[in-house]
């Protein structure tokens, strides 16, 4: 495939409950297919979207799997670049340092300068 | 310029499908080149053939199938979104034993690495309904 040639800066930004609709999964599933092709990778969770990094999920209990332990392969595939937006986290009583997977607090204007540094952008 | 086009909405659900078509076709009519059109999530339902809107509405599958054959795009239909939501081939379709296949014969079913390769060899990828 040529995508190999072809590196891109592609920021996800991951704003969906982990398991409220499908969009969050969506999301992972796209974060993974692209860091198999070695594009470069910037993952953000803001709004409802740093419910995903709630620990002590019980997914099973409603039949869904454990979006949470996906989350944990992320730098198996080598994403390394995840951040969570500082307000959406406080806004939900959730405390960045005891997370499902480690992120970097970024602020929206920190977010702003991800956007603009990236060549594609997926919202969802 | 070189345009991807992701839909994740299903036709009628909202307006998004029917603006990712119509963003397609002005892009088209305005000299642009349309690598892929990729349909993810709830889009693939713009893939389902047996879609049957009122007469007197406008059929947007039935649109999203004529502008493919015109304008010979590549139309592809995430598979695992498709197959969760009852959209198959007749290939898929064998596969699991179903009873029928709905996929409209325009599109072609395949994996988000066709969405990868889109977003790298294309200029910009629009987004719709997410």
């Amino acid at each position: 495939m040529s995508t190999t040639n072809s590196r891109k800066t592609i920021t996800f930004i991951s704003r969906s409950t982990p398991y409220g609709g499908g969009l969050a999964k969506a999301c992972l599933d796209m974060v993974l297919s692209a860091a198999v092709f070695e594009q470069h990778i910037n993952l953000v969770f803001m709004d409802d979207g740093v419910w995903q990094l709630q620990p002590n999920q019980s997914p099973q209990d409603i039949n869904a799997k454990d979006l949470s332990a996906a989350l944990t392969a992320l730098p198996l595939y080598e994403v390394n670049n995840v951040f969570a937006e500082s307000a959406s986290l406080s806004a939900r009583g959730l405390d960045p340092k005891a997370l499902v997977i480690d992120i970097t607090p970024y602020s929206a204007q920190q977010i702003a300068a991800l956007i603009r540094e990236s060549d594609v952008v997926y919202q969802l | 310029m070189k345009l991807t086009v992701l839909v994740y909405s299903a036709p009628y659900s909202s307006e998004a499908a029917y603006s990712a078509y119509r963003f397609t076709a002005s892009a088209l009519a305005a000299g642009h080149e349309i690598y892929r059109l990729f349909f993810y999530y709830d889009g693939v339902h713009n893939s389902n053939a047996l879609s049957t809107p009122p007469q007197d509405e406008f059929d947007l599958v039935k649109a999203w199938s004529e502008l493919i054959k015109t304008h010979k795009l590549d139309a592809i239909s995430c598979v695992s979104s498709a197959l969760r939501r009852g959209i198959l081939d007749p290939q898929e379709a064998a596969r699991y034993e179903k009873e029928a296949a709905n996929m409209g014969s325009h599109f072609v079913l395949s994996g988000l690495g066709q969405l990868v390769d889109a977003n790298a060899m294309s200029d910009r990828v629009m987004s719709f309904g997410a």
